[in-house]
């Protein structure tokens, strides 16, 4: 199916376009975002100031971008995708020249308004990239070497520079990502066997190059993986957070403390309490029943994208949507682990709820991406 | 691109069945974190209700004990003072006003102090305690507790906090310590966790600063369970921590105080070096000022007063104060020289009062000049043309190299803050700092040290050291941490031949020893303490033609900041040099007559070991010295109430 198509097929135009936005999807992420703001109001002890304010005023910003992605026509944001993944590329380039330190990394760049984090936008121009790069390419040749590697260093390119910042989490989301679309576009399983068995060998090396000369980690991020094997190790520095972050999840229990009335991060147990570790407050305060009520939404908005994504007819809409979504999934998923010790802590924010600028806006962009595929697609015979 | 219709379902067929396999691992791992969450919080919920709610733990540290510093007989320089202090904490005092309102009718706060308490408690969160005042009375600080039940939230802590007990005496050898700052967090990669604790001390200056590390120990930590209210149920477990190491200095606090005294409120320096074993007995700079002002926090008014002044409380002038040695240095000269093998002891050299260079006349500081000068003449009437035409036969580079040997223009590295340098100046330093040539007038005013050399009082000591012992006399100031004695600072024997160094001895004995000598009236002569030396005054200023001509200025009619600098370098007793001596009083005047009696006075308390007693001095001298040294601000060590060491 063509893009010429398109004109011969019903696609809705003008103001009707509104009537075929995915609502639902609307509907959740605001829901998820008033999640969000409930608990930054909490955690600032009942007060707007200072996050939870901002981060509404983002969220209007947020949705009046998406609502803007979403009118203008699919095909445009083809067209655009790998330009939008050079100036992504190019931002992190930037990022080592002039970004600003913050928390010891290097991953802003401040425009004077406000602190841009290029890394961010990087993992939706990724999935942009590469959902074009399939359209264009005949189906046939998706397992030939050559075509896998092209795909492969549009993905190693932002990862090297990512990590280059230092920020490993980000890095092992970009991997994982476009990994997620290259399967989606059907390359062959031999390829991701290679990468897994690769990987547990990569691990091993991380492993066994630590303590020499050139050790392929820095000792902050080795200290993490200690930890997270084993935190009671390091009870005062940086097993800390995920010891604090289990505590204040259990004495959660089924229906919680109540709104506000969360100890652990009231009384400052909890670092990051209202960026990385919010989802702890969240489960401190509505116990059980909040946590799986947060995850369930989070569930039903990757529902609603993958079944989307099954009424588009081309690929790009198709691949676009699902590789956007699964960047979602990775990033709730990866926070939750983390925050329940099931990974190790790494600086993945929990989407749509932690404060933070350039994520929120970033995923706001992308789904007005998904909207437009939505709304762009050809209705009827 | 045009495909075709079953190429286009093909490829839709596969996504849709790729889909299904990711979606499936999805709502797998959903799953997995539904259950993960199931585990923690429903069935594992009891357990950690218990711990975040009813008994919940808290891990404090406690911070260990801070090392204590002596002086080279044990007398306690830097020590641990108890230190009651009253804290409050926002979230149970209600209303922070109302409750320091109720607080300052028991005890009696300034307005300065509540105003800042208050500001520090809005800056953090509710139930971080914000300390309002310490050093308290322990009266007060009972009143505090007694009338505990309507101050809530106010409680009396006890801590440690530092104190110098001899003051002054040690501002800047031992600096002082004071809250750690956001600056000083900043610089440091992985901090200490002690560093976050509020109001704690780390060294800031000096000896505190440079061995924060030994000084400082290891954190203990301390489980306990509280119960809602905050009330301490139990300690669970405690890992003690490791206090601070113990640093014994090697210097003598009564000499230390005997020099501080004797420098009394002039802008100098003076330095004191045992010769055996390069220990800095003495190094004193003055005017000095009162390092427990800043433990406790200086006030605005009191600061102003230390910076505000051209003689620079502040600036430890033994070690940062680069000066042009002037006439001292020509020891330097001479050294050079008779190595090099240019002159013999014997040669003469022509003095008229000046040496033409071109156009240019050199004067010699005697304007009738000095006539035939050998050697030890050279020295001990301290003959600027005699070192120009020397310095110009030697060449720069010798005599550059020469200082650096003699520990001039090299760093020490002694744990004070800031150490300078000084310069030793020669071809390729000029070169490489101004981009031009060396100039002959330079060589002539580096002979005489004038020009570009600098030197810092410790590094003249170091330099009288190493020619009275023939070793490269290395300063120490660390005499032994926790009982560990330091390498010695004695040094392997100097690459210079040991006739040469004797004959500048000789030259130096002859300056305070024989009748024509430039520092013969501060002479010793008690037996066995004879001193050698050598003077300088160093101009800060150019002096004209004009000037010249009229009738050189004397220094009392100059403003004080272009009066010469004073210097005296000595070692003691001639025969066996025991000790090296360096003192500069800025702007102080002639060295003959300001720095060598000050040099002779702080030598004969060092030999001594006790204020010396007047027959050391020349016979119309003695009734003079005895009133000035029993007029001296003096006090014992040993008779400073000192706790010793406390730790709580």
């Amino acid at each position: 199916m063509s893009y010429l198509e398109y004109n011969v097929k019903r696609v809705p135009t003008g103001l009707s376009k509104v009537l075929y936005v995915n609502w639902a999807l609307v509907l959740l992420l605001t829901a998820v975002a008033g999640i969000g703001f409930m608990m930054l109001y909490s955690v600032a002890g009942g007060r707007l100031e200072p996050w939870a304010d901002p981060q509404m005023k983002r969220f209007a910003l947020g949705m009046t971008v998406m609502f803007v992605v979403a009118f203008v026509p699919i095909w445009f944001w083809r067209n655009m995708a790998a330009l939008a993944y050079g100036i992504s590329v190019l931002l992190l380039v930037a990022v080592d020249f002039f970004g600003t330190v913050g928390m010891g990394a290097q991953r802003w760049i401040d425009l004077g308004v406000f602190r841009l984090q290029p890394s961010e936008l990087s993992k939706i121009t990724l999935v942009m990239m590469l959902a074009a790069y399939y359209d264009w390419l005949d189906i046939r040749h998706v397992s030939k070497p050559q075509f896998v590697a092209l795909p492969l260093l549009l993905i190693l390119l932002p990862t090297a520079l990512v990590l280059k910042q230092p920020d490993l989490g980000t890095a092992l989301l970009l991997i994982a990502g476009g990994g997620i679309i290259m399967f989606l576009a059907g390359v062959h399983w031999a390829y991701f066997a290679v990468v897994v068995a690769g990987g547990v060998g990569l691990v091993s090396a991380v492993f066994a190059s630590r303590g020499t000369p050139w050790q392929l980690l820095k000792d902050y991020q080795f200290r993490r993986i200690d930890t997270f094997l084993d935190p009671s190790s390091d009870p005062l520095g940086a097993g800390y957070h995920i010891t604090q972050s289990k505590i204040a999840l259990g004495s959660g229990g089924w229906a919680g403390r109540g709104f506000m009335q969360g100890t652990q991060s009231r009384l400052n147990f909890l670092p990051e309490k209202h960026t990385d570790f919010i989802f702890t407050t969240l489960a401190e305060e509505f116990g059980f029943i909040g946590g799986i009520s947060l995850l369930a939404l989070y569930v039903l908005i990757i529902v609603f994208c993958i079944s989307s994504a099954m009424q588009t007819r081309d690929r790009f809409s198709s691949l676009l949507t699902l590789g956007i979504a699964a960047t979602f999934f990775l990033f709730f998923a990866v926070n939750m682990s983390m925050v329940m010790g099931l990974a190790p802590v790494v600086g993945v924010p929990l989407p749509l709820v932690s404060y933070g600028g350039s994520a929120m806006l970033v995923l706001l962009a992308a789904f007005g991406l998904v909207q437009s595929a939505h709304i762009h697609r050809p209705r009827g015979r | 691109m045009k495909r075709s219709q079953r190429e286009a379902e093909e490829s839709s067929r596969r996504i849709g069945r790729r889909t299904l396999v990711l979606g499936g691992a999805q709502a797998l791992f959903a799953g997995v974190l539904a259950l993960r969450m199931r585990q923690l919080q429903v069935t594992q919920a009891d357990e950690f209700r218990l711990l975040a709610e009813e008994n919940r733990i808290n891990i404090r540290l406690i911070p260990p004990a801070r090392g204590i510093l002596y002086d080279r007989q044990g007398h306690v320089i830097a020590e641990n003072e108890q230190n009651y202090r009253i804290v409050i904490v926002r979230e149970d005092a209600g209303d922070p006003e109302q409750a320091l309102a109720r607080l300052t009718r028991l005890v009696r706060l300034d307005d300065e102090t509540v105003e800042r308490a208050l500001k520090e408690i809005r800056r953090h969160s509710p139930f971080v305690p914000v300390t309002i005042a310490d050093r308290m009375r322990w009266e007060e600080v009972a009143g505090v507790a007694v009338n505990a039940p309507v101050l809530p939230g106010i409680t009396p802590e006890v801590g440690q906090s530092r104190h110098y007990p001899m003051g002054p005496d040690f501002a800047h050898v031992v600096g002082y310590v004071g809250p750690v700052s956001d600056y000083d967090l900043s610089k440091l990669e992985d901090p200490d966790p002690l560093l976050q604790i509020p109001r704690f001390q780390i060294g800031k200056t000096g000896v505190e600063a440079k061995e924060e590390e030994l000084l400082r120990g290891k954190a203990g930590t301390r489980r306990i369970e509280v119960n809602a209210a905050g009330r301490v149920i139990r300690e669970l477990d405690r890992i003690d921590g490791q206090p601070g190491s113990d640093l014994q200095l090697t210097i003598d606090a009564g000499l230390q105080n005997f020099m501080q005294a004797r420098l009394g409120e002039e802008s100098a320096a003076a330095v004191v070096l045992d010769i055996e074993h390069g220990d800095v007995l003495g190094i004193a700079s003055s005017p000095s000022f009162d390092p427990n002002k800043f433990v406790q926090g200086i006030s605005v008014a009191d600061y102003r007063a230390l910076t505000g002044t051209p003689f620079r409380p502040l600036s430890n002038k033994a070690v940062q104060g680069a000066y042009p040695p002037g006439s001292t240095f020509k020891v330097v000269t001479a050294l050079a020289a008779l190595e090099a093998g240019v002159i013999t002891p014997e040669d003469t050299v022509w003095c008229p009062g000046y040496l033409k260079l071109g156009e240019r006349r050199f004067h010699c500081w005697s304007r009738g000049g000095h006539g035939h000068v050998n050697l030890t003449e050279s020295l001990q009437q301290s003959c600027d043309v005699y070192y120009y035409d020397v310095g110009q036969r030697v060449g720069i580079d010798n005599i550059a190299a020469m200082a650096r040997k003699l520990g001039l223009g090299v760093h020490h590295d002694l744990p004070m803050s800031a150490v300078a340098e000084g310069l030793a100046p020669d071809r390729a330093w000029k070169r490489a700092r101004y981009g031009q040539e060396w100039q002959v007038g330079d060589t002539l005013n580096a002979s005489i040290g004038q020009g570009y050399v600098l030197a810092t009082p410790l590094q003249l000591a170091v330099m009288s050291a190493r020619i009275a012992s023939g070793r490269a006399v290395t300063p120490r100031l660390v005499r032994s941490i926790d009982g560990v004695e330091q390498p010695s600072g004695a040094g392997a024997p100097l690459d210079i031949h040991p006739v040469n160094l004797a004959r500048i001895r000789k030259g130096m004995d002859a300056v305070v020893n024989s009748r024509r000598g430039t520092a013969h009236r501060s002479r010793v002569v008690a037996e066995g303490m004879a001193m050698a030396g050598k003077t300088g005054t160093s101009q800060v200023r150019n002096i004209t033609a004009a000037e010249r001509a009229a009738g050189v200025f004397r220094n009392e009619d100059l403003p004080w900041e272009r009066r010469d600098h004073a210097l005296f370098v000595a070692f003691a007793p001639v025969e066996a040099p025991k000790v090296a001596v360096a003192v500069v009083v800025e702007h102080g005047g002639g060295g003959s007559a300001v720095a060598a009696p000050i040099a002779r006075d702080i030598t004969l308390r060092a030999l001594y070991g006790r204020v010396p007693p007047g027959e050391a001095y020349p016979s119309d001298q003695r009734w003079e010295a005895e009133r000035r040294l029993n007029d001296l601000p003096l006090r014992d060590p040993g008779s400073f109430a000192s706790g010793g060491r406390s730790r709580a």
